[in-house]
């Protein structure tokens, strides 16, 4: 009994405008109520959206396709993950000092996706058009997925190893976790439109791959089946995210010309502010992994270089310039890593995994991939360095090192032109002097001082005594600063830290799995030397 | 007979995370318990949002409601990334064969005029209900405190924008894809006198801060007042006479909505049960929000059921008292 005009058969729709009928036209203007009201963080920034539905959402995903897809890659990465469980999987990797790497990995990273996961949440509330707030919305459930996945994949190697299973505890108190922890927190605490700039464009379109690259390869190079597995199913996510990034860009500058220079102020606070961060992995790529994939300098030339060289020569049109403070980072890239894992190895007894000096091996892969900087002026630390170790006399920092006010890192740059003299920089603010690592967090300080002199800087806390546990008493005669500020960072002092060698995870490495925990240096125990002979 | 298989073996460490271990002793942990106990930053925070510079970025006085601890608000589904997402594919792979038997057979398009536009008057406009909702459930996992409330709200945040896409296609099957029925339902929806009231409450629910009081205004009351009038009884006298194809298209919004009250009830019930002020506090909530929300649901419901309208809307405001007392409420 069909009325008429009902005879003819139904429309076949395209995805396109399957997804259109679906999703536009959701939202409505609200009468009820007053749009500020209901919208309230979308203005203070000063950005200036004339039209929400010029939006092009770049996934038109709907929520029955988004469950399929990612419900089939999750049961996917789950069977491999219950089959490296199953199997040990933990053993197969290169050699104990991988999982050092690990844990920078479960300690330093993944509270960032659920950060991210958080910060995206907000934008799924606060943005007023419909497709922007889907975009939110489903990368932010993306980021619960990568906080989650990652740990259900490590937490079989937290079992086994030290370090790895005070996460979430240590990510809000241990001294170089600041680091990552200021950063995210930074960008959330920030407007919306910031928020979206920083991570979204500067985080996940120009770097994301410098992030991804290193840990993922590194991961396959050492047989580590379950990261790169999750890695692997984690990609298709991040490529939809780098899209959404380039949209949000193009979207921003194409509604009006006042919002450029806000956009440029982010693009350069937020490249500098990510190369900061990432610049960790510098040190990780360098000397953690036991089979490398490429060096720090190789992966900065590929990915910012060429790439993101590109990306900004097209994006000239809009007015936009090349990150202010890229030069600086070309400059460095020889130096940082190298830096770095000086400042670790000076500090091993204070952060959360095992220390190494690099073999004769790796210091001649250096001197290869660095015949500018390595042999000049750090082979002779390390030699210094390794003479004192065979001397009986290593040489160990037994102070915390001045952190900067923005990066949070120790101020352990050196000048662009002269790699023998520290970058020092600092402000005066309303009496006080604040410090900075280098002229791009200079400027980030002097552009928002008020936001940046609230920085929770855990050196500065602990020599104020506000980081011991509660009924540790600083007046009693044995007490030991040091000591107790590891325990309220929830690390093991004489468990979680120190030399790799004669450490607790090289020492069971070798007894469980009867091969050598540092396979550039042979065997350190009896429970290799009885079982590989003389391989 | 079972075959044995060797392994070797080697002896943790530990068990699980230290901070599963504080709450559950040395033992395996759930994948639940792994990506939900602890994960959200409690302390130590760097900088004053500029959003709202007098709390921190994560603040446990976005409400009013206190409690010792926010991870006793768990989700009895246990739902974390992966089995949710795969128990979503899998009904949806079933509710897909419904649509797909529904479309080839035109079951929908068939209905006689007067009942076709009924279902666009009275059903189809709650796809923007459902939007309101996604924005609710979008400020309880934005500003919520703690995991275990943030990652499920998470959750149904995408779930509310299923379920509108889902009553989006029962316009698309009346209206052969036209997409005419989801234009009229959006003019009902923003000028009609019947849907205003109900419009009213949930404009009302997008201003409102407190984050637990939009999850008791809109997942507690709201839902549980808006699904049974539209989805049985709306749907049950739409069925007399005109057979059950509108009825398996709502019965998915019916079996997801009785899936997740488990989670609503188990939040409410132990937030009320944690101190007098949290259970004076929530039935305040309760009763403002239900006596706000019956007489805006009455108009439409009453064009749909006529002189059966009283009788739905008691039985379903009976119903919703019984089940809030069980939790503990005072209603």
């Amino acid at each position: 009994m069909a009325a008429e005009g009902n005879a003819k058969p139904a429309k076949k729709l395209s995805l396109k405008e399957n997804y259109a009928l679906l999703t536009r036209g959701l939202g409505w203007e609200p009468s009820y109520e007053k749009k500020e009201d209901i919208f309230r963080t979308i203005d203070f920034e000063g950005v200036v959206i004339h039209d929400w539905d010029k939006w092009e959402d770049p996934f038109r995903l709907t929520m029955d396709a988004y469950w399929k897809y990612q419900g089939e890659k999750e049961r996917k990465l789950y069977a491999i993950i219950d089959a490296f469980q199953q199997n040990n999987g933990q053993f197969n990797v290169t050699d104990a000092r991988y999982v050092q790497a690990l844990k920078v990995f479960i300690n330093g990273i993944t509270e960032l996706e659920y950060l991210s996961h958080r910060g995206f949440n907000m934008l799924a509330r606060e943005f007023p058009g419909v497709g922007p707030r889907i975009a939110a919305q489903m990368q932010s459930l993306d980021e619960l997925r990568h906080a989650t996945t990652q740990i259900h994949t490590i937490s079989q190697y937290a079992k086994y190893f030290t370090g790895m299973n005070e996460f979430p505890y240590q990510f809000d108190r241990v001294w170089y976790l600041s680091i990552p922890k200021s950063f995210f927190e930074d960008a959330v605490t920030s407007g919306p439109f910031e928020f979206i700039v920083a991570i979204s464009f500067a985080f996940e379109y120009v770097l994301t791959n410098l992030a991804f690259m290193p840990w993922m390869s590194g991961a396959a190079f050492n047989g580590d089946m379950a990261t790169v597995s999750f890695g692997f199913s984690a990609q298709s996510d991040e490529a939809r995210h780098m899209t959404l990034g380039i949209e949000v860009i193009k979207f921003l500058l194409e509604q009006d010309p006042a919002n450029v220079p806000l956009v440029q102020k982010w693009i350069d606070k937020w490249f500098w502010r990510g190369y900061r961060l990432l610049s960790l992995l510098a040190t990780m790529m360098d000397y953690m992994l036991p089979k490398r994939v490429m060096a720090w300098n190789e992966a900065w030339e590929i990915y910012y270089e060429q790439n993101g060289g590109a990306l900004f020569a097209d994006l000239a049109r809009y007015g936009i310039k090349p990150p202010k403070r890229a030069p600086e980072t070309i400059a460095e890239k020889g130096h940082v890593a190298h830096q770095m894992w000086s400042v670790f190895y000076a500090n091993r007894d204070a952060v959360g995994f095992q220390m190494w000096l690099p073999s004769e091996e790796e210091m001649a892969w250096m001197s290869e991939k660095y015949p500018d900087t390595f042999d000049q002026y750090y082979r002779p630390r390390y030699e210094y360095w390794k003479a004192m170790e065979a001397a009986g006399t290593p040489f160990k920092n037994t102070t915390l090192p001045q952190l900067c006010q923005v990066c949070q890192w120790p101020c352990l740059f050196t000048d662009s032109g002269d790699p023998t003299t520290l970058s020092l920089r600092e402000t005066e603010y309303q009496g006080q002097t604040f410090h900075m690592c280098s002229d791009g967090c200079k400027d980030i300080f002097d552009d928002t001082p008020e936001k940046y002199v609230h920085a929770w800087l855990p050196v500065h806390q602990i020599y104020q005594g506000n980081c011991f546990l509660p009924g540790v008493d600083p007046t009693a005669p044995d007490f030991n600063p040091m000591y107790e500020a590891l325990r309220y960072m929830g690390i093991k002092p004489g468990v979680d830290n120190g030399d790799f060698k004669g450490g607790a995870d090289a020492t069971n490495w070798e007894k469980w799995t009867s091969r050598p925990a540092n396979i550039h240096e042979g065997a350190y125990t009896d429970a290799v030397r009885d079982s590989h002979i003389k391989s | 007979m079972t075959v044995e298989i060797r392994t070797k073996s080697v002896k943790p460490l530990s068990l699980s995370f230290g901070h599963l271990q504080r709450r559950f002793g040395d033992k395996p942990a759930t994948r639940y318990q792994e990506a939900t106990y602890d994960i959200q930053s409690t302390a130590n925070f760097h900088y004053k949002p500029l959003w709202d510079p007098e709390r921190e970025m994560f603040d446990a006085r976005r409400t009013a409601v206190t409690m010792k601890d926010w991870y006793a608000l768990k989700d009895p589904r246990q739902f974390y990334y992966g089995n949710y997402t795969t128990t979503r594919a899998k009904q949806q792979d079933a509710i897909d064969r419904t649509l797909d038997f529904i479309e080839k057979r035109d079951l929908l398009r068939a209905l006689p005029v007067d009942v076709r536009d009924l279902i666009v008057h009275a059903i189809v406009p709650l796809r923007h209900y459902e939007w309101g909702a996604n924005t609710g459930s979008a400020h309880v996992a934005a500003y919520g405190y703690g995991t275990a409330i943030t990652s499920p709200a998470m959750m149904n945040t995408m779930d509310r924008l299923g379920m509108a896409q889902h009553i989006s296609r029962i316009g698309l099957l009346l209206d052969g894809n036209s997409g005419d029925s989801l234009s009229a339902a959006h003019a009902l929806w923003t000028d009609h006198a019947d849907w205003q009231g109900l419009r009213r409450e949930v404009e009302r629910m997008f201003v409102t801060r407190d984050w637990f009081e939009v999850f008791v205004a809109q997942l507690l009351v709201a839902d549980a007042l808006v699904y049974p009038l539209f989805f049985q009884h709306i749907d049950a006298a739409i069925a007399g006479g005109n057979g059950s194809a509108l009825s398996s298209l709502t019965d998915y919004l019916m079996r997801w909505f009785d899936e997740t009250a488990k989670w609503i009830d188990a939040v409410i019930k132990t937030a009320v049960a944690e101190n007098a002020d949290n259970k004076a506090l929530i039935s305040g909530w309760v009763l403002t929000w239900r006596d706000r929300l019956v007489p805006a649901l009455t108009p439409i419901v009453q064009h749909a059921l006529g002189n059966q309208s009283e009788d739905a809307v008691a039985a379903v405001v009976a119903a919703f008292n019984s089940r809030a007392a069980k939790l503990g409420l005072s209603v």
